[in-house]
Parts: C-alpha cells; sequence; structure tokens
C-alpha cells in the first residue's frame, strides 16, 4: 500500500491518510443503529402504554371496591360482579396441567430424547410434536368440544351437556402438552452423553440413569419448561370459550374433584365476558381483572427466569 | 453386588452379570410408559384431524353449496361466504405483518449485531414479557387505545370503533416477539468469520449486517415471517374482542371497517351470539372453517421449517 502511494500527490496521500485513520463520523450507521434501537423502545413503550392504562382504571377501582370484587363471581349486575370464580377456574385449571400435561410431557419428552433410535417412526413424531406446538389454540378448542363435549359427554360432564371443568382442563392439557414436551426434550439434551455412559458404565438400567442422573440435572430446565406453560395455560382463552366455559358458574364447594363435572369458568373468560359488555362499570372491572391476570403471569413467568439463572449451569 | 463379583470371579457366568430380574421388569414398564406418552401426542393429532374432518363433512352434506360463495357470512341466515371471512384474515395478517416485520427484523437484528452481552440481558426480556402477554388483554387494549388513540386519530372519527386495523395492528405487537426470536436465532447461526471478513475489507457495522448477515440469514428470516403470519392467521381473541363482526358481516375488503375472520367466526358460532344447535349446518360450519384454519396453518408452518432446515445444511 505503501508502495503505491509514494507516486501519488501530496493531497491524495492526505485524503488516504484521513480515510484510514477512521475519524469520518458515521452518520447514516449511526441513524440505522438508533433505528434499530428505536423497535425495541417501541416494544417497551407499548408495553408500559398498555400497563398504565389498565392500572389506571383497575387501581382505583380495585381500591375502591375490591372486597366485592375478589369476593364475588359473575353478575349481570356491575355493582354485584366480581372476579372470585374466575381465579379460583384457572387455579383448578393449573391443577389439570400439573396432574396432566406435566407428567405425560416429561414422559413423552424422556422417550424421545433417552430411548427412541434416530428412526423413520421417532422423526415422524418428532415433526408430529412440532406441528402440534403450531396449531392455533382455538383448533384444540374445536378438538376438546369435538371429543370431551360431545363424544364423551357421559363421562365428561353428564348434567351440563359436557361443558365441564374436565372438558376445560383436559382441553387446556392438550393444548400445552407440545410445549412441555419440547421444552423437556431440551433440557434433556442439554445433559452431556458421558453422565449417562458413566450410569451405564456401573450397570445401571437405562431407567436407572435416568431418574438418578439425567433427571436430576434436567430438572430445572425442565421445572422452568413447565413452569412457562402454566403461564401460557393461564392466559388461553379460545379454547375454554370453545369447550363452554359458563362465565361466572362454579361449583367451588369442594375443591377440584367435586367440581370435575360441573360448570367451569376462568379469570380470562371471565374478562371476555367483561369486555364484551356494554356498561363503562364492567370496563373498569375488567381492567381490574386483567390487572390481576397480568399481575399472575409475570409473576409465573418471572419464577421460571429465576429459576433458570438460580440452578442453569454450563458444561 | 460388587462384591460378588470380585469373590465369585472364577465361576462367573453370564446369568450372574444379566442383573436381577425384577430390575429388568421395571426398566421395560417404564419403557411402555414412556412410549405410550410419546405416541399420546399422534393420537392428538389423529383426534384433531378427524374431529375436524368429520364435523366439516357433515356440514358439506348439509349445506346448500351455492352459498359457500355469496354475499356474506351469516350463519343464521344460513349464508357461509368463505371469502368474506378468508379477506378479514388476510387483511388482519397483512397488517399485523406490516406492524411486525420491521419491529421483529429491527429487534433481531439489533440484538444480534449490536447489543452488548450486558444490554442484551436487559432487552431481551422486554420481548419476553411482550410475548406472555394474554390475547384478550391484547384485544382489550386494541380496543380502549389503539382503535381510538391511533387509527381514529389518523383515520377520522367516523371510523368504527370496531376496525379490522386496530385488530391487525394489536395482532401484529403479539406476533412481533416471535417474528425476532426466530429472526435473531437466524442471525445468530451466521458464522463470524463471515463478519470478520467483511470488516478486515472495511465495511462498516451496517454494511455488514444489511449485506452480509440478513442475506446469509435469508432462509431463517423468511422462515420466520412465515411463522409469524400462521400466528396472525390463528389469533383468535383479539379479533373476537376488536374487529367488530359479531354474528356475521358482508363482504369487506376495507381495512377500516368491521369484518369477521376465520377465528372469529368460529368463537361466535360456539358462544352466545350465534350458539346455534341442532341440525342445521350453522353449527357444523365451525368444523369447516376449523379444517380450513387448520391447513393453512400446516402448511405456513411446514413451509417455514423447511427454510430452518436450509439455514441448518449451510453452516
Amino acid at each position: 500500500m505503501l508502495g503505491r502511494t509514494v507516486g501519488l500527490t501530496e493531497a491524495a496521500r492526505e485524503q488516504v491518510r484521513r480515510e484510514l485513520s477512521g475519524r469520518r463520523s458515521d452518520v447514516s450507521g449511526t441513524v440505522f443503529k438508533l433505528l434499530l434501537l428505536l423497535t425495541l423502545f417501541l416494544a417497551l413503550a407499548i408495553l408500559i402504554v398498555l400497563l398504565v392504562d389498565v392500572s389506571q382504571t383497575a387501581i382505583p377501582t380495585i381500591a375502591d371496591r375490591g372486597g366485592q370484587i375478589f369476593g364475588s363471581g359473575y353478575s349481570s349486575l356491575p355493582a354485584n360482579a366480581g372476579i372470585k370464580t374466575g381465579l379460583i377456574g384457572s387455579l383448578y385449571l393449573m391443577v389439570f396441567v400439573v396432574v396432566v400435561a406435566l407428567p405425560m410431557g416429561i414422559g413423552a419428552a424422556i422417550y424421545m430424547e433417552e430411548y427412541a433410535k434416530d428412526t423413520r417412526v421417532t422423526r415422524f413424531i418428532n415433526t408430529n410434536i412440532r406441528n402440534l406446538a403450531g396449531v392455533p389454540a382455538i383448533v384444540y378448542g374445536i378438538l376438546g368440544l369435538a371429543v370431551f363435549v360431545v363424544l364423551l359427554q357421559p363421562v365428561i360432564g353428564p348434567g351440563v351437556e359436557g361443558r365441564s371443568l374436565l372438558a376445560g382442563g383436559l382441553t387446556i392439557s392438550l393444548m400445552v402438552l407440545p410445549i412441555v414436551i419440547i421444552t423437556t426434550q431440551e433440557a434433556l439434551r442439554a445433559v452431556p452423553r458421558s453422565i449417562r455412559e458413566a450410569g451405564f458404565g456401573v450397570g445401571a438400567t437405562r431407567w436407572e440413569v435416568i431418574r438418578s442422573h439425567v433427571l436430576p440435572y434436567a430438572a430445572p430446565g425442565v421445572l422452568t419448561g413447565s413452569v412457562l406453560s402454566m403461564a401460557r395455560a393461564l392466559g388461553e382463552t379460545a379454547p375454554l370459550i370453545m369447550v363452554g366455559a359458563v362465565t361466572g358458574f362454579l361449583a367451588t364447594e369442594g375443591g377440584v374433584l367435586a367440581s370435575l363435572q360441573q360448570h367451569f369458568t376462568a379469570l380470562p373468560t371471565l374478562i371476555f365476558a367483561y369486555v364484551k359488555k356494554p356498561q363503562p362499570e364492567f370496563q373498569d372491572l375488567a381492567s381490574a381483572a386483567i390487572l390481576v391476570l397480568i399481575g399472575m403471569i409475570f409473576l409465573v413467568n418471572l419464577t421460571a427466569i429465576l429459576l433458570r439463572n438460580r440452578y442453569e449451569r454450563k458444561w | 453386588m460388587e462384591q460378588m463379583v470380585t469373590t465369585r470371579m472364577d465361576g462367573l457366568t453370564l446369568a450372574d452379570l444379566a442383573g436381577a430380574r425384577s430390575r429388568h421388569r421395571r426398566e421395560r414398564t417404564m419403557r411402555a410408559m414412556f412410549f405410550s406418552a410419546a405416541l399420546f401426542s399422534v393420537i392428538i393429532s389423529i383426534a384433531i384431524v378427524a374431529s375436524l374432518i368429520g364435523g366439516a363433512v357433515d356440514f358439506l352434506a348439509k349445506v346448500d353449496l351455492s352459498t359457500l360463495w355469496s354475499s356474506g357470512w351469516f350463519p343464521r341466515r344460513n349464508l357461509f361466504d368463505v371469502k368474506t371471512i378468508l379477506a378479514g384474515t388476510i387483511i388482519v395478517s397483512l397488517i399485523a405483518m406490516i406492524v411486525a416485520t420491521p419491529l421483529g427484523l429491527g429487534a433481531a437484528l439489533y440484538l444480534s449485531e449490536y447489543a452488548r452481552p450486558r444490554a442484551r440481558r436487559f432487552l431481551k426480556p422486554i420481548l419476553e414479557t411482550l410475548a406472555s402477554v394474554p390475547s384478550v388483554v391484547m384485544g382489550f387494549f386494541a380496543l380502549r387505545v389503539i382503535s381510538p388513540d391511533l387509527v381514529q386519530r389518523f383515520f377520522g372519527s367516523d371510523v368504527p370503533v370496531f376496525n379490522l386495523t386496530a385488530a391487525g395492528i394489536a395482532v401484529g405487537i403479539l406476533v412481533t416477539p416471535l417474528v425476532a426470536s426466530v429472526a435473531e436465532d437466524a442471525m445468530h447461526a451466521v458464522p463470524s468469520a463471515l463478519r470478520e471478513a467483511s470488516f478486515g475489507l472495511g465495511a462498516r457495522p451496517r454494511t455488514t449486517s444489511v449485506r452480509i448477515v440478513m442475506p446469509a440469514a435469508v432462509s431463517g428470516i423468511t422462515a420466520a415471517l412465515i411463522l409469524g403470519i400462521s400466528r396472525a392467521i390463528g389469533e383468535t381473541m383479539i379479533v373476537a374482542i376488536a374487529a367488530g363482526g359479531t354474528g356475521g358481516s358482508l363482504f369487506n375488503l376495507d381495512p377500516l371497517q368491521g369484518g369477521q375472520t376465520m377465528t372469529a367466526a368460529i368463537t361466535s358460532l360456539a358462544t352466545g351470539s350465534d350458539q346455534v344447535r341442532g341440525s342445521g349446518p350453522a353449527y357444523p360450519s365451525l368444523f369447516f372453517v376449523g379444517l380450513l384454519l387448520f391447513v393453512l396453518t400446516l402448511a405456513l408452518n411446514l413451509l417455514s421449517e423447511r427454510f430452518v432446515r436450509r439455514v441448518r445444511k449451510e453452516y
């Protein structure tokens, strides 16, 4: 390079020096970078506007008549309406996710990662799981409607035309199942092979290796995935509407088991019902319910993030 | 057991090394349980397809086929114009992608190419939090903030509160984190050797991002956008709350008017306003629309997976 510049004029030499020293400010580059950063801040701004807008009406409403809101269920009279049945219903649905979706999803993931050989059947099941994760939530609602509400009505809820807590809980569980499987698969995959080989080396069977070596190491990841899928189930509305979440009716006496075959409701369906009403008092109530729902979901997600940060290990 | 092996080294047989029979039995049971859990995911898929097709066939047998291409979607008046709900779905998804493409890709590019690890740790949770906002809440937000403060402000107050544009923008916000996350993965997978070569030639960060990283990640970016469209098509609650068209809608291509999408049509068939059971074609029509929705999203998801796999092969 130097050799070439020797023959050039003084002015050209000066130009080259300036070009190479890189002092020239890159205006369009900086603008571009700021534009990109702006997209992230726009996302943040939307979040803040959403939270502020909801809180503005929700906090005064809760402060005003919090006891009544948390103490009563659905009513068509705004003064009597509350979110109690929705809250309990959502907790019942969480029980379903824990009892049905988690064991099944973790079991399926263990088979796919630990037992299955790379055959055509395995690959088919894997593709199938991935596609199930992409199926819109409302299609799970249609599945629930056809199978639980109509086909299995005598078992699911004979007295309520099949529109029971059992139908809602099972539908939600099916919906989050692929998410549980995929996150668990990832957690299992992160456990190094050598851990398993050490177990096999001392003569343990596959299940013994999984139980006492793989699962303990994968537990944080599995737990995080499970918690995240619960957050997802908490906010889902469309499938519940399809299987007939009846706003406001929930048999709360005797806990989950007693209300299995009875009508059910959940917090998001209650919000949907209140949003659809024309009276402004119901809009305030919807805001209050939304603040509670968002609070619950953020709390669950925060738990997942803390779990991940606390127990994450690098190999 | 180890002691047994060491003391009887001379007369050791295969039977001694085989392990206790109870452990083998346990191993087989566990394996069978995990396998049935994995197989269950296939059963869910079969059940989804079977219930959709069963209902759709029922619908097609009952309906007067000429009403499938008529003036509007009014199930109670036996008008099932498919192009009405298709148009609504396409308009909402288009608007959603107009919002989500710049936001999602911009955020992905910033996170992948510009953000330092410390900034990432603060910026990434913004997207994750946005992703966790339930769709009912986003629907409420569309109705309360986006429609009056954005759409009506810019397009005049003669635009109805319930309109496709407000719903589309809200769907776009909801889809943004997904687009950003998939696109960022793709950009992250671009080997740093390519970037270093570009920098070595004296290219600026912007040139490297736009001319090197984006083209190299183009299949992953395409996959992200297709996945975004698929999610937008399947989004239900926002449209059910904010797009109008409860009970039915005339064929409409104006995004500033209310309209009916496929998902909203399904929910309104299953809930209050349009709940119609009995022998008519209205009730089974929800399975028909569900089948359309399922086929459409599945095709998009498979296409997107194709693009993702292409990235993996290249690097």
